[in-house]
């Protein structure tokens, strides 16, 4: 079974609509709010839908543009927000039941943005709880199915994000990314997804998951529409000190003009280490399809190593965890969220570890147990501190290869969405889906992952594209080229 | 109290000193003592989720003040995280510079000229203050422990000294010591009873020549007077244990002001496994080099220098020696502790004598809740010294200035100190002749005590108003005709 | 410097003990089951065994990289910005009196 999936209006669309007074905000947030209503029940994309906060943002652009103000560059384009990312007022779970009830008390900045833009919050979205995991099975919630085949996974950790554009019931969503959670669900679910440069948005306000690698990035129909949310939410924040202060990303012209002039003389690299063993043969013949792609639009394409990629997954899963272990401590129920008391009473450490037992799920306590551990006395050096030297091994190892190539491809998956209960049994099977997307975390360059055709099962395939810092525009101008051949 | 003889104290100081800044270390809440609880919190200071921490650039400029007024070497640091669980600790990890801090190698002279060696002086942030109920509840209906997060985020800087320190009055030269550079600093305002500046203590013995003992850490020691005592009482317990051939337990232990002990906290065995790693929130801190030329050049006078000032100004050295301080290099230090030397530099420029300032203001001005001007400071030591005024009545002038302030001759009128009129004095000498002949003939013969007898009864005679070296003068002249 | 590595520092990390995992519980302020313990005795083995590959690298003369950007100094000024609204900060508390925050008893500090 399927949910119809639709692109019932792209981003751009919706907002020169909107702002051209063609179509109300309105009228964009029913329609959407229809969809919803008909389909949410079997995707469960969202944990939370907003009715009213949505209608009244809704009819303020609509205000905005009567009384001839400039409604935003998203005017009225309806938005699902990763449910990590804290929203004033507003129930934010990261789909824990340690955060039961919470209502922040402040804005994330890139929810201040997409506000600030005219865009429309439809709802919170499902995840693997704190963002850990690959299919969102992890949810505490329950999981998300895909829309393209309800009996598989979206992918995770941002799966929820991924269904609900790939369900049509926003026009984009925003994910976040710590080792491929925005990547690996666009790329089973037929959707554009960037995991931008580390410090191109603000992560203020986004609940950490592991602060070194953790990126916000969107979930769009088209390159076009990810390249325009991605202008609007990046760019300098002071409330976050890795925040890079840099011009404004010039993305949407950077898309039409891989439409309009293709990539001539672009040197496109295929990572030799993440298209071989391990990834399935039709995820890998889709990367050859992108590779001619690139070519027939004047690129050239070669072999490239890029060596230390292999241990990126062993590095990723010692310093994701440390810093999670330790982002994850103030889960006390001191200040918010959950609190359990042992039956015996007790004192506060004991009332803390009760409410930590009883408040994370099974993959959070793991990764939590397995990162205190590679932080702990005597075992620093060969887990946390040999990973972060792997770090610089993959950072040089990647600069080398740009010295050579503009771009380098890579599948996004392993393979195409897999069933549910597919892979939990043993949580190295999981890990493993993240072992392309993993590498461009840990050294903070950028990485998108496009829709390029489907497997022989029938189920979307996503190539992913990486540059080297700040290259947003030259990777949306690559992905727009292999877009087109769909 | 004494240690007991056959061994030697080694103690080592942490001074933790809230810095100056008008706000927190990592967020924009206002740093201030005594405001309603839980009035001064955002989400960054409560640990809310999803909430980024931002350095306080004043901060890091007052931290620098202090690595330079200790002579460190300011370096590139990093901040790290310090993991562990406690509930007035809202992110349960607690944001300090660790293996890279930002002051290193420095060194405090005590008055007395002994040098202590500073190892570290690092930038961390402070914690919440719980309040503990008991079981009964003090507070209605509340049982258990109540956090107020106001206090939670203010800047510290943590000042670690050597284990150069031999005896509790050293240890407690030095904090006095570190109180007067933050203060001149202006990088903290060193109130041990507010809080802003609290003192931990190392504490271990040894025999002479040995090597260090194994020592305890002495924490809630909440003014000097509570170091001094906490220090001797903790390395007598350790001789005692040693002496009956026990050992000692490297732990930390609480020291009760009320009992006069210290006990037990935790143990090593119980420590914490703090799993220090970089903050990644937060991006290296690099001082440029003219960043700290500019600090260095804009630092005021610490009271090393200004005790060098009136040492030179009034000829008291305040070396050391072996068995102290003398008394004058004890005045020019409480001088320099009072943040009196300003006064009493303003009063020598102003024609007062040197040494009466600083002795006159270490007695009658140091503990004073104000001060006087340096000019009416001046003329009453003009006039005490020109015999105008008597010791006692120059020290009314100068309390009734304190609290009143006003023109110290309108003073010395209204209080009839206006010294006799030289015919006056004389009619009253000759007075007291004639009143004690015997006395006026050993004299004559030259018996020095019987002065003092004179000028006592000249001064009671006239009130206190009569001038003692007048009379001395007037009966020198009597006995010599 | 760190020392790798021979294969008894290999075979020591890789004999993860349930009293290891016991003792990593406490300081995690996780309060698990006896087979959560046991689950995670194995899973933890079993990660870790996957790590040798990076812990038993030799990376003589490699620095460790904490963060991939090349930012330092980056401050904010001493300006104070409004505080939280404390009735809103305390209605999240799971716990609240005399306007503070309420807790269990604290053990290890008396008052």
């Amino acid at each position: 079974m399927t949910v119809a999936p639709g692109a019932p209006g792209s981003v751009t669309s919706i907002a020169d609509d909107v702002r051209s007074g063609r179509r109300s905000a309105a009228s964009v947030l029913a329609e959407h709010h229809a969809r919803i209503a008909r389909a949410e029940a079997d995707v469960h994309a969202f944990n939370l839908v907003l009715h009213d906060v949505a209608t009244e943002a809704a009819a303020a652009v609509d205000e905005a543009i009567a009384a001839g103000r400039d409604p935003g560059r998203l005017a009225g384009v309806p938005i699902a927000l990763k449910d990590n990312m804290c929203t004033r007022g507003i129930p934010t779970t990261c789909s824990s039941k340690i955060l039961d009830g919470w209502k922040p008390p402040y804005n994330a900045t890139v929810v201040s943005r997409l506000a600030d833009a005219g865009a429309i919050l439809v709802g919170k979205t499902n995840l693997d709880e704190f963002a850990m995991g690959s299919s969102t099975e992890n949810s505490a919630f329950g999981p998300t199915k895909n829309p393209h085949d309800l009996a598989k996974v979206p992918g995770g950790s941002s799966g929820g994000s991924a269904a609900a554009v790939a369900a049509g019931f926003a026009a984009a969503s925003l994910g976040s990314d710590t080792g491929g959670s925005i990547r690996q669900p666009a790329s089973l679910c037929g959707l554009v997804g960037i995991k931008p440069t580390y410090g191109a948005v603000s992560r203020y306000g986004l609940i950490a998951f592991a602060s070194s690698l953790d990126q916000i990035g969107p979930f769009t129909h088209s390159v076009e529409d990810a390249a325009l949310v991605l202008e609007v939410i990046s760019g300098h924040d002071p409330m976050d000190s890795t925040s890079i202060d840099a011009p404004p990303l010039n993305l949407v012209d950077a898309a039409r003009l891989g439409v309009s002039d293709g990539v001539a003389g672009l040197r496109v690299g295929i990572v030799t280490e993440l298209s071989g063993d391990g990834i399935s043969a039709d995820v890998l013949a889709r990367v050859e399809v992108a590779a001619d792609r690139l070519r027939a639009a004047g690129a050239t394409v070669d072999r490239v190593s890029v060596p230390s990629t292999v241990l990126g997954l062993s590095a990723y899963y010692l310093i994701a965890p440390a810093e999670a272990s330790s982002n994850l401590a103030r889960f006390d129920g001191v200040r918010f969220g959950l609190r359990v008391s042992p039956a015996s009473g007790g004192n506060v450490q004991d009332m803390m570890a009760a409410t930590r037992a009883a408040g994370f799920g099974p993959e959070v306590k793991r990764r939590i147990m397995l990162g205190t551990y590679a932080l702990s006395a005597g075992y620093y050096d060969a887990y946390y501190g040999q990973a972060q030297k792997v770090r610089t091994l993959i950072i040089n190892d990647f600069k080398r290869a740009y010295e050579s190539f503009d771009v380098l491809l890579t599948p996004t998956s392993p393979t195409t969405a897999f069933a549910f209960g597919a892979k939990t049994a043993d949580p190295m099977t999981m890990y493993i889906n993240d072992v392309c997307t993993i590498p461009s975390n840990l050294s903070g360059d950028p990485a998108i992952s496009v829709p390029c055709g489907v497997g022989v099962d029938g189920m979307p395939v996503g190539v992913q594209l990486l540059g080297p810092a700040l290259s947003e525009a030259r990777l949306l101008r690559a992905a727009a080229v292999i877009e087109m051949g769909n | 109290m004494v240690i007991k003889a056959g061994w030697d104290l080694v103690v080592g100081l942490e001074v933790h000193a809230e810095l100056a800044t008008k706000t927190k270390l990592f967020c924009g809440c206002e740093n201030v003592f005594g405001s309603e609880p839980n009035t001064n919190v955002c989400p960054v200071c409560l640990g809310l989720p999803g909430s980024l921490p931002v350095l306080n650039e004043q901060a890091v400029e007052l931290a620098m003040r202090v690595g330079v007024a200790l002579h460190c070497e300011i370096r590139p640091s990093i901040f790290s995280r310090k993991n562990y669980f406690y509930p007035d600790m809202p992110k349960d990890y607690q944001v300090t510079q660790y293996d890279l801090p930002l002051n290193s190698n420095g060194y405090l002279d005590l008055p007395n000229g002994t040098r202590i060696s500073v190892e570290r002086a690092h930038m961390e942030e402070d914690t919440g203050k719980s309040t503990h109920l008991g079981g009964t509840g003090r507070i209605q209906g509340s049982e258990g422990s109540l956090v107020d997060y106001n206090r939670s985020g203010v800047p510290l800087v943590e000042i670690v000294s050597g284990p150069d320190l031999t005896s509790a009055d050293d240890a407690k030269a030095y904090v006095a010591e570190m109180r007067g550079i933050l203060v001149a600093a202006g990088a903290s305002d060193g109130k041990m009873e507010e809080g802003s500046m609290r003192v931990d203590a190392n504490v271990s013995v040894r025999r002479p020549g040995a090597g260090l003992g194994t020592r305890c850490e002495i924490k809630n020691l909440n003014s000097l007077r509570s170091l001094l005592r906490a220090i001797d009482y903790e390395a007598n317990r350790q001789i005692d244990l040693l002496e009956s051939g026990e050992r000692i337990a490297q732990e930390t232990r609480h020291w009760s002001e009320a009992d006069g002990r210290t006990s037990s906290m935790r143990s090593k065995e119980e420590a914490m496994d703090y799993r220090y790693f970089p903050e990644p929130d937060l991006v290296p801190l690099v001082p440029s080099s003219e960043w700290i030329v500019a600090v260095t050049r804009g630092l005021a006078p610490m009271p090393g220098d200004r005790r060098r000032v009136l040492s030179a100004a009034t000829g008291w050295s305040v070396a050391t020696t072996d068995i102290g301080f003398a008394p004058n290099a004890e005045a020019i230090v409480t001088v320099i502790e009072q943040d009196l030397d300003a006064l009493v530099l303003g009063a020598i420029d102003a024609g007062a004598d040197a040494r009466r300032a600083v002795n006159r203001a270490a007695n009658e001005l140091a503990g004073q809740s104000a001060t006087i001007d340096a000019v009416a400071f001046a003329t009453v030591l003009r006039l005490e010294d020109d015999g105008k005024l008597t010791a006692t009545q120059a020290k009314a002038v100068i309390a009734e200035l304190v609290v009143n302030g006003g023109d110290p001759h309108a003073i010395i009128a209204a209080k009839g100190f206006e010294a006799l009129d030289t015919s006056v004095l004389e009619g009253l000498v000759d007075e007291l002749i004639t009143a004690y002949p015997s006395e006026f003939e050993r004299l004559r013969a030259g018996d020095p005590k019987v002065t003092g007898f004179f000028v006592g009864a000249a001064m009671k005679r006239s009130g206190g108003k009569a001038d003692g070296r007048a009379v001395t003068e007037l009966l020198k002249s009597r006995a010599a005709t | 410097m760190t020392n790798v590595d021979g294969p008894t520092d290999a075979t020591k990390r890789r004999s993860l003990r349930r009293t290891d995992v016991v003792h990593v519980a406490g300081l995690a302020r996780l309060a698990l089951t006896d087979a959560e313990i046991d689950l995670y005795t194995a899973d933890l083995a079993s990660i870790l065994g996957h790590a040798e590959d990076v812990a038993s690298l030799d990376t003589t003369g490699v620095e460790p990289t904490a963060h991939p950007l090349p930012l330092v100094n980056v401050f904010r000024a001493d300006v104070v910005r409004p505080s939280l609204d404390r009735d809103e900060v305390l209605a999240a508390a799971p716990g609240a009196a005399a306007d503070q925050f309420q807790v269990p008893s604290i053990l290890g500090v008396s008052a």
